[in-house]
């Protein structure tokens, strides 16, 4: 063993403690009888949108994560896991996050009370993508009880890196909205994960069934986007009337693979400053072989 | 620019306007050439440096004593504007520049991130006091350090090669590196326990390095065990910093005792000497991301051989699979501009010691970055992948020729550190190129180092300006003062045996003199136990406060 067994049981114990103290202050959603959240419309007037986002052709062969380097979550794994980075099943696509980008501008949702998870499984984000809305609880997990580190790097947000050397939750919350933010864990290099933040509560992330569906819409128009962590986005406009279901159906392809801009709060990498801006002058990257970056990218960039 | 109304010590507007013209002036004529014009990180010096300058406009810094991901306060932008940041290229401005023009590009600096103007200025955590350090904390900091898994990144002993090592990157993607906690001179934020214990609170949010501030508030570990850890990391590197002297010396020990391996324990009692190695960016192509940043030399010769044990810390041994992608990483954003391209490729690692060829009159040596046609240099050249080390005569970086017979070496890596013993017969096998090692002189001597994970061969490496090394003609003074010292005593103590005789003579009458005291044997005769100039702060890392695992 590298640390002490006794050390890891202390921490264990502290850790149960720290739950069971958390637990103790929890129960504040019963008796605290949350006022019905104030919608910012006539409920009764709402519709929805429900849909599918689709993959063509063949998906890029899974990426083996190689865990030797973390003995106890390559345990964890019967065979060798992988990054599901275009999770397709049936042409179905998963994990894209899909959510109204325009059309309710000026409105003010009552935050989500409830936590959206991001676990930490078996040196894995699960799930990989999440969405949130602005001021709801986002926690991060870690289920592994080896050290992980959260380290978050939005553009708009402020950013943050957490320690979970132990079973653990840490709560964030974010300010704004922004469309993605990265995550990463820097003791596993191979974890990568993705927190979009809308400012309503109208985002939805796929499953591998790869429908979506969201619902109670204020009745108007609006601009939904699919973001996907490999493939880029894909816009379609849409109009939700009073009780009726709109049907919306986005398709990535193949060939975007290639192709595809990936927004991210990260917006400077070295290896994209020349293709982005090839005239601004900024001497910093001018060694750096643009034929080589792309390709030897470790993931999204 | 309206934000500069809320800042402290605000004036009349147009006061605050020249202020930040004033700012935008120094920063353009001292800061732009790293930081770039519009506080991105991307000056034209940039692509030569890493970690890369400051982007100043994403607002995250690394030092603070804010919580992690909030805004610096104003002191802690202006403490890295005063005193820079070591282990980095920032150097500090506060000789360099007036008072008034530090806070004037302090303020610019804000100016590239819009929140400033907008957030109020955060609050500093409340660190308390560095409670003492004891060898209790200090063991506790290391349970502490093991359990939570430090490790992982810095390596069991500190080192800085942990097995997340090739992986690590920066904010905007940049490859970084752990820091060797056995260097805490190098410490971006200082290398004080009270400052370690800061890192540990706030983070260094752009880096991979976490904040440990939630653990506490959480009560998954509490502040005290917070101060255990930073104690048990200070306690890795050495009180002081190395000292570096211009002459290693050689000690003359009994015949036949130089020792042959890095094991031997002979060499825990030689004093070592500290060489720092910097970047070669002279010769083509040059290489600004050197790995390795000082060696550790000790020296020893009988009359026969001369033998040298180098140490210096390397986070793999190269070529080791797991640390391709760092090269390429390196590579990438690191390239030579000069000379062919160069490709990510599993190299060994190096070392090489160089010399004249002759000893030199004077002062007058051959130029330091191995020689030149008029003037060539004569070199021990190790590499990881080969057994011995082989002479060479070199004109020059890129002119080395390997001359005939061998170097005695053995070398080991483990934990993040190499060691290396060079051995020689002070004569030469042959005078043509090689040394002919005398005692009683200076001989100059250099080290060039290269990290083959790190893409580094040929002029790309890391050198050390020209040392020397002088071979004592006899035994050092303690084999003089030891065998003085044990004269004196058993004079001095046979002085006592004999009065005390002589009073028990006389009031026994009898005529024994009776067993001296077993403590008037004279102490073991050893060369190096009684070296008084053992090296302390000098031998630095070198000490061990921790074995590998």
């Amino acid at each position: 063993m590298r640390y002490s067994q006794w050390t890891s049981r202390a921490l264990a114990a502290v850790l149960v403690l720290g739950l069971a103290a958390a637990c103790g202050d929890a129960p504040d959603e019963a008796p605290d009888e949350p006022e019905e959240a104030e919608m910012p419309f006539d409920v009764g007037t709402a519709g929805h949108v429900e849909g599918m986002v689709m993959y063509e052709g063949d998906p890029p062969p899974p990426e083996e994560m190689d865990m030797s380097s973390e003995p106890d979550c390559d345990a964890h794994w019967d065979v060798t896991p992988t990054r599901d980075v275009v999770k397709v099943s049936d042409g179905h696509l998963g994990d894209v996050f899909v959510y109204v980008k325009e059309g309710l501008e000026g409105m003010d949702f009552p935050t989500t009370r409830q936590a959206v998870v991001m676990d930490q499984v078996g040196c894995r984000y699960t799930p990989m993508v999440i969405g949130a809305m602005t001021g709801q609880t986002v926690t991060f997990r870690n289920s592994d009880g080896l050290l992980h580190n959260v380290n978050a790097t939005p553009t708009n947000n402020r950013p943050f890196n957490l320690s979970q050397p132990v079973n653990m939750d840490t709560d964030r919350t974010f300010t704004e909205p922004e469309v993605m933010i990265p995550v990463r864990c820097d003791v596993h290099g191979w974890m990568r994960g993705y927190v979009g933040i809308a400012s309503h509560p109208y985002h939805v992330v796929t499953g591998e069934g790869g429908s979506f569906d969201l619902s109670d819409l204020p009745p108007g128009d609006y601009v939904i986007e699919a973001w996907h962590s490999q493939l880029g986005t894909q816009e379609q406009t849409v109009t939700v009337e009073t009780g009726e279901t709109a049907q919306v159906t986005f398709t990535f392809s193949e060939d975007m693979l290639n192709t595809a801009v990936v927004p991210l709060g990260d917006p400077i990498y070295p290896h994209r400053v020349d293709q982005a801006d090839p005239e601004s002058g900024h001497g910093a990257h001018e060694h750096a072989p643009a034929a080589r970056t792309l390709t030897s990218a470790p993931d999204v960039r | 620019m309206a934000g500069l109304l809320v800042l402290p010590n605000g004036g009349p507007l147009t006061a605050q306007e020249a202020d930040l013209e004033r700012g935008r002036e120094v920063y353009d004529r001292w800061c732009a050439s790293c930081h770039g014009v519009e506080g991105d990180g991307l000056g034209p010096a940039a692509g030569y440096m890493l970690p890369r300058p400051r982007d100043f406009t994403r607002g995250l810094y690394q030092i603070r004593t804010t919580a992690g991901g909030e805004i610096p306060t104003d002191d802690d932008i202006m403490r890295m504007i005063d005193e820079g940041m070591p282990g980095t290229t920032m150097p500090g401005w506060q000789d360099q520049l007036s008072r008034r023009d530090r806070e004037a590009v302090k303020d610019y600096i804000k100016s590239f991130y819009a929140p400033f103007e907008t957030m109020a200025e955060p609050e500093p955590l409340d660190f308390g006091r560095a409670p003492r350090a004891t060898a209790e904390r200090i063991e506790e900091g290391r349970i502490f350090y093991d359990s939570i898994e430090c490790w992982q990144c810095h390596g069991d002993t500190g080192r800085g090669y942990g097995s997340s090592g090739p992986e690590l990157e920066d904010d905007r993607g940049y490859p970084i590196r752990a820091v060797d906690l056995t260097k805490n001179w190098k410490f971006n934020g200082g290398g004080s326990v009270e400052e370690i214990y800061r890192r540990l609170r706030t983070g260094m949010d752009g880096t991979p390095m976490p904040a440990f501030s939630d653990l506490v508030d959480a009560g998954f570990m509490t502040d005290d065990q917070l101060w255990n850890l930073a104690h048990f990391v200070r306690s890795l590197a050495p009180d002081d910093r190395p000292r570096v002297r211009e002459v290693i010396r050689a000690d003359k020990v009994e015949p036949g005792q130089v020792p042959r391996t890095v094991g031997d324990e002979t060499w825990e009692e030689v004093e070592k000497f500290f060489i720092p190695l910097v970047a070669q960016i002279i010769i083509l192509p040059r290489w600004f991301d050197p790995a390795v940043d000082g060696v550790w030399v000790q020296a020893l010769h009988d009359g026969e051989e001369i033998a040298l044990r180098l140490t210096w810390h390397d986070r793999s041994q190269s070529p080791d699979p797991a640390w391709m992608q760092w090269q390429e990483r390196v590579l990438e954003v690191m390239e030579p501009v000069e000379g062919d391209p160069v490709e990510p490729d599993p190299r060994p690692d190096r070392f090489a010691v160089q010399f004249p060829p002759v000893i030199p009159d004077g002062m007058e040596r051959p130029y330091f970055l191995m020689g030149n046609s008029e003037r060539p240099v004569y070199l021990w050249q190790w590499q990881s992948d080969r057994d011995g080390a082989e002479p060479a005569r070199a004109r020059g970086m890129l002119d080395v020729e390997t001359l005939s017979g061998s170097i005695e070496a053995d070398a080991q890596w483990e934990a993040g550190r190499w060691q290396l013993v060079l051995r020689r017969n002070l004569e030469p096998s042959d005078s043509e190129g090689r040394l002919h090692f005398e005692t009683g002189t200076p001989i100059p001597i250099a080290f060039f180092a290269w990290d083959g994970d790190n893409a580094e061969e040929g002029p790309r490496g890391s050198v050390s300006s020209w040392f020397f090394i002088y071979l004592s003609e006899d035994p050092p003074p303690s084999t003089y003062v030891a065998p003085v010292v044990a004269f004196l005593l058993t004079g001095g103590l046979g002085l006592v045996v004999v009065a005390r005789a002589q009073r028990r003579e006389r009031a026994l009458g009898g005529g024994t003199t009776g067993d001296p005291d077993p403590a008037v044997h004279p102490p073991p005769h050893d060369d190096h136990r009684d070296d008084g100039a053992d090296g302390g702060g000098d031998s630095g890392p070198e000490d061990d406060p921790r074995p590998p695992p």
